[in-house]
C-alpha cells in the first residue's frame, strides 16, 4: 500500500487558492515563522541543512540545491552577489510555479531572503514569463506587503539588507534556460551563453549569481523550520522530499497536487487526478516530466515510480514532474509532432543543429503522422535527432531530440503501420474510441 | 525559431502618456542606473499596453530612453513573441495549441476562431477580434484555455470547450463582462472535490506559534 502524503506534511498549504494569499494569511499558515532565528544560525548552517535535506532542484535538471548554493564565492569581492529566481515556467505540461506565485507568494519571498542571506546577496530578481500577468501582480502585491511589514528592505527586522525585484519576459521558452534568462534580464535577446564561466562566477551583470527554480526556493523556509530529516523522510534515497506534480491530458481531473517523491505514477494519477479517462486500461502513454522527456508506454507506467532515478532508468526523466497523460484515443505521432512544432517555434536560432534540426524533425514527423513517408525515414529521423542532441550550447537541442527518440523507441510499430496503411489506401489512423 | 518583422505601415511618431511615464519610473527603479537596458522588455510592454502594439517610432523612443542602440531594441522586439508588431483587434485571443491543451481539445477552439474571426493574426471585419495560436501558456491542468488581452488587462480563461468558448466570444462581441479563470466549478487547478488540504489544523493559527528550530544545538546535532 502506498503511503500518501498527509496534509500536515504539505508545504504549499494554499496551493489551491482557497485561503488568503496575503501576508496575514501566510503567517497564519506558518510562513515567516522563525525566519530571524534561521538567519541567526548563520550561512554555513543554512547551506549544510539544505544539503542534508537532499533537496534537488525542482526546475527540471535536479541538481542538489544546497550544493549549488555552496558554489558561490565565500567572500564578497568588488562585484555584488545576486540571486535570480527562474519563474519562466514554460515547459509544456508544467503549471506548478504559477500556483505558488499567486497563492503562496510569501513562501517564495521568505525563501528568497534565506537563500540570498546564505549566498551573501542583497538583491534578488524574480524573472516571470510575460504571460503570467496575474501572477506577476499577485507577487508585486506580496512584495509590497513584505516591504511594509519590514520583512525585507534596507532596514528590516531580519537584519540583512535585502531587496526583491520582479521582472518579466515576453514569450520566449528559451529564457527558462538559466544563461538565456540572464541575457534577457540584462535587456538582450534570450540566447544562452557558453559555460564556463558558470553563473556562480560570472552571471547577472558579470557578477556571481545563482539561478534557482521557484519551487526550490519556496520550500527552503519550511525545510529549515521543520528540519532536514523531515524533508528527507519522504521518497527514496537521492530522490527525497515533497514535490508538486502537474497532471494534465486525458485524466478525469487534471490538477496540481503536492505529493511525496517516489509515489507510483499509477497511484498519483488515480488518487488525485481522478484516474485515466475510461480507466487505467484505456491508457496509451504518459510523458512523465514535461514535454522534453521521453514518453512511456502503458506497461512501464503500470509500476514506475515518480522520481529522478526510476524514470531515468527507463530513459525518461522526472523533469518538472509535469505528467501528460494520453489515453487510447490519442494520435501519439501527432502529439509528439506538436511537441516538435513547439521546439521549432522556440529554438533561439543560435546553434545550427537546433535551428535547422527542430524544423526538420517537425516536418518529417508531420508527414509521418499522415503516413506520407518511407519506412527508412524512421531511422533517418533517429539519426538526425542524435545529431541535434548534445551538439548545441544549451539543452534545448536535447529537449527537442528526446521526445522524438522516445516516440520511435516505443511506438515504431505504430509509425510503420501508418506508412503501410497510407500505401495500401487504408485510413492512416483510426482513433481507438471512434472505432468502438 | 520564429521570424518576425515590423509592419509595413508605421505611424510618424510615438510619445508615452502620463500613465505610462509613471510605470516607467516604477520599472527603472528596479535596476542599477548603469544597467537600465534591463528595463527594455518592461518598457516595450508598456508601449504595447498604451497603443495595443509596438511601432517603429516607439522602438526609437525606448532606445533613447534606455540609452541603447536602436538595433538592440529591434532585436528584442522581434525575438520575443508577445510583442504585437502590427495593430490587433480590440480583444486579442491567444489560444494555447501545445500538446497538453491539444489533448484536451484546443483544436476545437481553433476551429471556432477560424470560422468566427478569420485567419490567424488578422483583425476581424468589425475590428473586435484578432486570434493567434500560441505555445504553452503554463496552465496545462486547466486546458484548453486562451489568454485574453484587451483594455482590461491580460487574463487567462480556462477549462473550456467549444460551446463555452463560443459563448465567451458572443459576450465579448456584445460588450459584456466575462468571467476570467476556470469556466468550471473549480477555483484554480485543484482536483474538484478533493480531500487534499482540508485539515483544519493547517489554518487555525497553530503554525504561527513560536517554534524551536531543529538541528540547532550541539546535543541535537545529527548523529
Amino acid at each position: 500500500m502506498t503511503q500518501l502524503l498527509q496534509d500536515k506534511d504539505r508545504i504549499f498549504t494554499n496551493l489551491f487558492g482557497h485561503h488568503d494569499a496575503g501576508l496575514e494569511g501566510a503567517k497564519q499558515r506558518g510562513c515567516w515563522n522563525g525566519t530571524k532565528e534561521i538567519l541567526e544560525q548563520g550561512r554555513d548552517w543554512i547551506i549544510d541543512n539544505m544539503k542534508a535535506s537532499g533537496l534537488r532542484g525542482r526546475g527540471g535538471a535536479g541538481f542538489p540545491t544546497g550544493l549549488k548554493w555552496s558554489f558561490m564565492p565565500k567572500e564578497v569581492g568588488a562585484r555584488p552577489h545576486y540571486l535570480v529566481v527562474n519563474a519562466d515556467e514554460s515547459e509544456p505540461g508544467t503549471c506548478k510555479d504559477r500556483e505558488i506565485m499567486r497563492h503562496d507568494p510569501h513562501l517564495l519571498i521568505e525563501g528568497c531572503l534565506i537563500a540570498s542571506f546564505a549566498m551573501q546577496a542583497h538583491a534578488c530578481y524574480i524573472y516571470l514569463r510575460g504571460e503570467y500577468v496575474t501572477e506577476r501582480l499577485a507577487l508585486e502585491r506580496a512584495v509590497k506587503e513584505a516591504y511594509e511589514a519590514k520583512l525585507i528592505g534596507d532596514k528590516n527586522i531580519h537584519g540583512w539588507p535585502f531587496h526583491v525585484y520582479i521582472h518579466h519576459g515576453a514569450g520566449a521558452y528559451i529564457c527558462g534556460e538559466e544563461t538565456a534568462l540572464l541575457e534577457s534580464l540584462e535587456g538582450k535577446k534570450g540566447q544562452p551563453r557558453m559555460k564556463p564561466p558558470f553563473p556562480a562566477n560570472a552571471g547577472l551583470y558579470g557578477c556571481p549569481t545563482t539561478v534557482n527554480n521557484v519551487e526550490s526556493i519556496a520550500v527552503a523556509g519550511t525545510i529549515l523550520r521543520r528540519g532536514a530529516e523531515w524533508f528527507a523522510s519522504f521518497g527514496r534515497e537521492r530522490n527525497v522530499g515533497t514535490k508538486i506534480f502537474s497532471i494534465s491530458g486525458h485524466v478525469n481531473k487534471p490538477c496540481n497536487v503536492e505529493e511525496a517523491m517516489s509515489i507510483p505514477m499509477r497511484a498519483l494519477i488515480e488518487t488525485h487526478a481522478g484516474g485515466v479517462r475510461g480507466g487505467w486500461d484505456n491508457l496509451k502513454a504518459v510523458i512523465p516530466g514535461g514535454s522534453s522527456v521521453s514518453l512511456l508506454p502503458k506497461h512501464i507506467c503500470d509500476d514506475v515510480l515518480m522520481d529522478f532515478d526510476a524514470l531515468q532508468a527507463h530513459k525518461s526523466g522526472l523533469g518538472t514532474a509535469a505528467v501528460i497523460v494520453m489515453d487510447m484515443s490519442t494520435d501519439v505521432v501527432k502529439a509528439i509532432a506538436r511537441i516538435s512544432y513547439f521546439y521549432r517555434h522556440e529554438s533561439c536560432g543560435q546553434c545550427t543543429p537546433c535551428r535547422e534540426g527542430t524544423g526538420w524533425m517537425w516536418r518529417v514527423l508531420e508527414r509521418m503522422s499522415r503516413g506520407e513517408s518511407e519506412i527508412s525515414e524512421i531511422d533517418m529521423l533517429l539519426d538526425v535527432a542524435g545529431q541535434v542532441e548534445g551538439h548545441t550550447i544549451c539543452a534545448l537541442g536535447d529537449a527537442a531530440a528526446w521526445p522524438v527518440q522516445g516516440l520511435i523507441r516505443h511506438f515504431r510499430g505504430e509509425i510503420e503501420s501508418r506508412i503501410n496503411n497510407y500505401r495500401a489506401g487504408k485510413p492512416v489512423f483510426v482513433s481507438q474510441v471512434a472505432a468502438e | 525559431m520564429s521570424v518576425r518583422r515590423l509592419a509595413k505601415q508605421q505611424p510618424d511618431s510615438f510619445t508615452f502618456n502620463a500613465k505610462s511615464e509613471k510605470e516607467i519610473a516604477f520599472w527603472l527603479g528596479k535596476y542599477p542606473e548603469a544597467r537600465k537596458a534591463s528595463a527594455v522588455i518592461p518598457l516595450l510592454w508598456i508601449v504595447q499596453k498604451q497603443e495595443g502594439w509596438v511601432s517603429e517610432p516607439a522602438l526609437r523612443v525606448v532606445a533613447e530612453r534606455l540609452e541603447m542602440p536602436y538595433i538592440r531594441v529591434y532585436e528584442v522586439v522581434t525575438f520575443y513573441t508577445m510583442f504585437n508588431l502590427a495593430p490587433v483587434g480590440e480583444h486579442l485571443i491567444q489560444v494555447c495549441g501545445t500538446t497538453p491543451c491539444m489533448l484536451r481539445g484546443s483544436e476545437a477552439l481553433i476551429k471556432v476562431c477560424k470560422s468566427r474571426i478569420g485567419e490567424a493574426g488578422e483583425i476581424s471585419g468589425d475590428g473586435k477580434f484578432t486570434w493567434v495560436e500560441v505555445e504553452c501558456m503554463g496552465a496545462c491542468a486547466n486546458g484548453p484555455m486562451f489568454q485574453l488581452a484587451n483594455k482590461d488587462g491580460d487574463h487567462y480563461v480556462e477549462d473550456l470547450d467549444a460551446a463555452k468558448f463560443e459563448q465567451i466570444l458572443d459576450d465579448l462581441a456584445a460588450g459584456k463582462d466575462i468571467k476570467y479563470g476556470p469556466q468550471s466549478e473549480r477555483n484554480a487547478s485543484e482536483p474538484h472535490g478533493t480531500k487534499v488540504l482540508t485539515d483544519p489544523a493547517l489554518y487555525d493559527g497553530s503554525r504561527a506559534k513560536k517554534i524551536k528550530l531543529p538541528n540547532t544545538g550541539k546535543a541535537e546535532a545529527k548523529s
